[in-house]
């Protein structure tokens, strides 16, 4: 028999999204309330297993009473609120952010970006060719993973996963500030010289492919990275007895890289370094 | 935590600074050399963990020392108060005033801020820079608070102690002194210099500047001292409250919320302990009053924070005062020390059991930390990012715990409101906005410097006082977040709700005058750059729409109609998302006095 864990039963608010009545358990935030009312808002900095550090500002909604406009991902719902998502001016911040954002970084490995800079019309380029960008070589300093920050956001969410939320190891923060605020390691060193342990839990949520897998990073340089290619199968890590689930990307019949399923109640998509880059051994057929 | 140190280690003179602020170390797992005991046992994780907030002061201390802070320096600061060397690198390289990269002893701020732009300050760094020789480094900095000396340089020299100068006006001649013998620099002209009103007798906030000796607790008890603090104690918290209340008092930071109601708030959380901030970080450019009264009647500020403490039912403050202020600093120290000596602060202020203390955290050159939240941060020892709020302060502030934070100026007005009275107080100024209210008056005019008029004076008034000169072009109210306003709008009303129906802020008091020599296209060019080198970088609006603000800007900057059209668009629709969609105050605004600028001035037409 299993047992489905219910929780505190929570109160019901009643508030109003675009014009429509919207019900929603106490401590949701507005963009849940939002999915389930099947709107699709747009979001980069949210991650489904991280507290939200609401800073790239792509979902923002305009709420009825608010100076500004909130950051769906972060506000709490609350009663009475007027929600509205697709105002003419929640859509411009939007276009805006997304023409910032692709004007200054790559964002040629983030998924869904290309279709929304296409719904918002958003026109990157107009800030003409001198505009600053991050201009940054890919880190290459060790075999498991590559650090390209040319195409780093600044989510944060790296930085909380390797911190106090998940990994607890703080090998990695922001450094500098403003236009010129990097992710890095301490004293900017290569990543073998930082207190990094190599769980990869900061590539499971970097949302943009700035953190990826050299397995990943060395076949896009090659050409040869194809997912439609690739299958995925879910198993049990056998290392150790914490029985940690691992999805094995499989192309060609080779483990190209290990992610693991966030929903999973007892690792939230974290592994440990040998779940999640210790597969050659799988693969060595002598 | 998992914590990792790299094996660089601190020189001896490092390793002095860092032990002079935290003690000598107990283990070697916090940097001793190594005990028998030490291999059995690590002790001391929670508590060092708990001093995370001197992470700022023991930045500072190797900074002082050293002029910079090398990777062994900040690898030890880590080892002491446990803190991950990769989260104290991001703390370290916020801050303009550190470097982590070698650098010689002395630094040599050249403000290019507004105030020093129009008299000079590009001259001067271009004479400053021939003439110095590799011994000191040379630094363009944002505003010193030195406007009404314009044009202003600080030399800061590292050592045991360090040592500071200050040359405004500054020549080519003096300011190279300054850097290379900062000690037999000449001490700065007095605070009340600063004060053109000094000797007119009826000035309320700024009474004792000039009139007391800074340095003197008995001086200042002779002028008044103290009265407010002894009726504070008569009234009860709730009855200070109520008075402040009264009395419309609303903040002078430049987002005018009453201030009652935020010490009501706070005084009635459940959570203990409450904390009392002052926030004296003045960093906005052209402002320099709260440095004024620091310097010219440090224990004024030191009695409002206690009476804002008694009142709110907390017993620790902290003045949280911007980097760039020696003197300021000099003085409140040594106001503490007497104010605790005499049982003015301590377990038993004024004999009526009640404690309180201030510490005072030095902030190391970031604008940001202006911000309420932002200075949370910055005190806790973290990057000085604002928060996202709600939560609001009162409720979750300094340490997560309930806060009331003012600006220098909001607290010295309590003063006059316990000695006069709420309904005397209220009456002064206009009926929305109450008591007298001070200016920094700078730029092109003859007389530089705090105003103290009555809230309703007009703007016309003030620059009469400050003696306006002719072919004045332009007015920059509420400094770099603020707005332009044209030469002929000089009867716009200073008050909230005048300056609001003008279409314009009031903001921080910053009243900069500039006449027709002054280039415009050039101070939009420097407020764009100030905001992009001070953004946190935290959101996107702001990080990257303050630089693409400034490239448009330098696009058109000689550029006019037709031409700067396409330019002056883009710049709206960046500008508008900035001020919807930025977390907090500095995005939201950055784009403001540019925008008055287009919209007011036609500056580019
Ligand atoms: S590296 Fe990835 S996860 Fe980290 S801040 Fe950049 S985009 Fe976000
Ligand atoms: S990922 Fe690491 S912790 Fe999880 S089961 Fe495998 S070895 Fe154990
Ligand atoms: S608006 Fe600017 S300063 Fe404020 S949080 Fe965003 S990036 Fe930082
Ligand atoms: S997704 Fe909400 S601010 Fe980034
Ligand atoms: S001191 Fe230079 S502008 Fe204020």
């Amino acid at each position: 028999m299993s047992v489905v864990p219910l929780g505190v039963p929570r109160r019901l608010l009643e508030f109003t999204i675009d014009g429509e009545p919207v019900r929603a358990p106490e401590g949701s935030t507005i963009l849940d309330a939002c999915r389930s009312a099947g709107k699709d808002i747009p979001t980069l900095c949210e991650g489904d297993t991280l507290t939200p550090k609401n800073a790239c500002r792509v979902c923002v909604v305009e709420v009825e009473g608010a100076r500004t406009l909130v950051p769906a991902c972060s506000r709490k719902a609350e009663p009475g609120m007027e929600v509205r998502t697709d105002t003419e001016r929640a859509r411009h911040s939007r276009k805006i952010v997304l023409e910032l954002l692709a004007s200054s970084v790559d964002l040629s490995t983030t998924p869904r970006v290309a279709e929304w800079i296409k719904e918002y019309e958003a026109k990157p380029d107009r800030f003409g060719p001198d505009a600053a960008r991050l201009n940054e070589e890919p880190k290459v300093d060790n075999d498991l993973y590559v650090r390209d920050y040319d195409k780093c956001i600044l989510c944060y969410k790296c930085v909380d996963a390797c911190g106090e939320q998940w990994q607890n190891t703080f090998a990695i923060s922001v450094a500098g500030r403003g236009f010129d605020a990097r992710i890095a390691v301490e004293h900017d060193a290569p990543l073998t010289d930082s207190a990094c342990v190599y769980c990869g839990n900061c590539i499971e949520v970097c949302p943009t492919g700035a953190l990826s897998f050299k397995s990943e990073f060395d076949m896009r340089a090659a050409g040869t990275w194809d997912e439609s290619a690739q299958t995925e199968t879910t198993t049990v890590c056998a290392y150790c007895g914490v029985g940690c689930n691992l999805t094995l990307h499989v192309q060609d019949n080779e483990i190209v890289k290990v992610t693991s399923p966030h929903d999973n109640p007892v690792t939230h998509g974290n592994l440990c370094i040998k779940g999640r880059f210790g597969y050659q051994h799988v693969q060595n057929r002598g | 935590m998992d914590l990792h140190f790299g094996d660089s280690k601190p020189t001896d003179d490092e390793r002095a600074a860092v032990d002079a602020l935290l003690g000598p170390p107990e283990s070697s797992w916090e940097g001793a050399d190594r005990s028998d005991a030490d291999l059995r046992w690590a002790r001391g994780g929670r508590e060092a963990r708990d001093r995370r907030d001197l992470l700022l002061p023991g930045l500072h201390a190797i900074n002082d020392r050293v002029g910079w802070i090398s990777d062994g320096a900040l690898d030890y600061l880590c080892r002491r108060l446990t803190v991950p060397p990769a989260e104290a690198y991001g703390v370290a390289t916020f801050y303009a005033m550190f470097s982590v990269k070698p650098r010689p002893a002395t630094v040599l701020h050249v403000c290019t801020d507004l105030a020093c732009t129009a008299a000079g300050a590009s001259e001067l760094c271009a004479g400053i820079e021939g003439g110095l020789g590799p011994g000191v480094q040379v630094e363009r900095s944002p505003c010193l608070g030195l406007c009404e000396r314009a044009p202003a340089a600080l030399a800061i020299r590292a050592g045991d102690p360090v040592r500071t100068a200050v040359s405004a006006p500054a020549t080519v001649r003096e300011a190279v002194l300054a850097a290379t013998a900062p000690d037999s620099a000449p001490e700065e002209p007095p605070a009340a210099l600063a004060v053109p009103q000094a000797d007119s007798g009826d000035l309320i906030l700024l009474s004792r500047v000039g009139v007391v000796d800074p340095a003197s607790l008995d001086d200042y008890r002779a002028h008044g001292g103290y009265t407010a603090l002894r009726r504070a104690f008569e009234l009860g918290p709730a009855g200070v409250i109520r008075e402040v209340t009264d009395s419309g008092l609303v903040g002078r930071g430049g987002a005018a919320f009453p201030t009652g109601r935020k010490w009501q708030a706070t005084a009635s959380q459940p959570d203990h302990p409450h904390y009392v901030v002052c926030n004296a970080d003045e960093s906005e450019p052209g402002t320099f009053k709260d440095r004024v009264i620091m310097e010219g009647d440090p224990y004024a500020l030191i009695e409002s924070m206690t009476i804002a403490a008694y009142a709110t039912g907390a017993h620790q403050g902290y003045l949280y005062l911007r980097g760039e202020y020696p003197r300021a600093l000099r003085r409140l120290e040594h106001a503490l020390v007497q104010a605790r000596a005499r049982g003015l602060l301590g377990d038993d202020v004024l004999g009526q059991g009640y404690a309180f203390d201030i510490e005072i955290r030095r902030g190391a050159g970031a604008y940001i930390c202006g911000e309420e939240t932002a200075l949370f941060n910055s005190i806790e020892g973290y990057r000085g990012e604002p928060r996202s709020k709600p939560p609001f302060p009162v409720e979750k502030g300094l340490f997560g715990k309930p806060t009331v934070e003012n600006n220098v100026e909001t607290l010295v007005n309590v003063l006059p409101i316990l000695t006069m009275g709420a309904p005397a107080y209220a009456a002064i100024g206009t009926a929305r906005s109450t008591g007298p209210k001070l200016f920094c008056v700078s730029g092109t005019v003859d007389r530089p410097g705090i105003y103290e008029l009555p809230f309703g004076a007009t703007l016309g008034e003030l620059l009469e006082l400050a003696g306006v000169r002719d072919g004045l072009r332009a007015v920059l109210l509420g400094g770099a977040a603020g707005g332009f306003v044209r030469a002929d709008e000089m009867d716009i009303p200073l008050t909230f709700e005048g300056t609001r129906e003008a279409g314009t802020t009031l903001g921080s008091g910053v009243v900069m005058a500039f006449d027709d020599t002054v280039p415009l296209p050039r101070l939009l060019l420097r407020i764009a750059e100030f905001f992009r080198d001070e953004s946190c970088g935290q959101c996107v609006p702001c990080r990257v729409g303050t630089v693409r603000q400034e490239e448009a800007l330098h696009r058109i900057a000689e550029r006019t109609g037709a031409d700067a059209a396409d330019d002056i668009a883009l710049l709206r629709e960046v500008g508008r998302a900035m001020r919807d969609a930025s977390i907090c105050g500095l995005g939201q605004t950055a784009w403001n006095a540019v925008e008055s600028a287009i919209d007011r001035l036609g500056a580019y037409e």
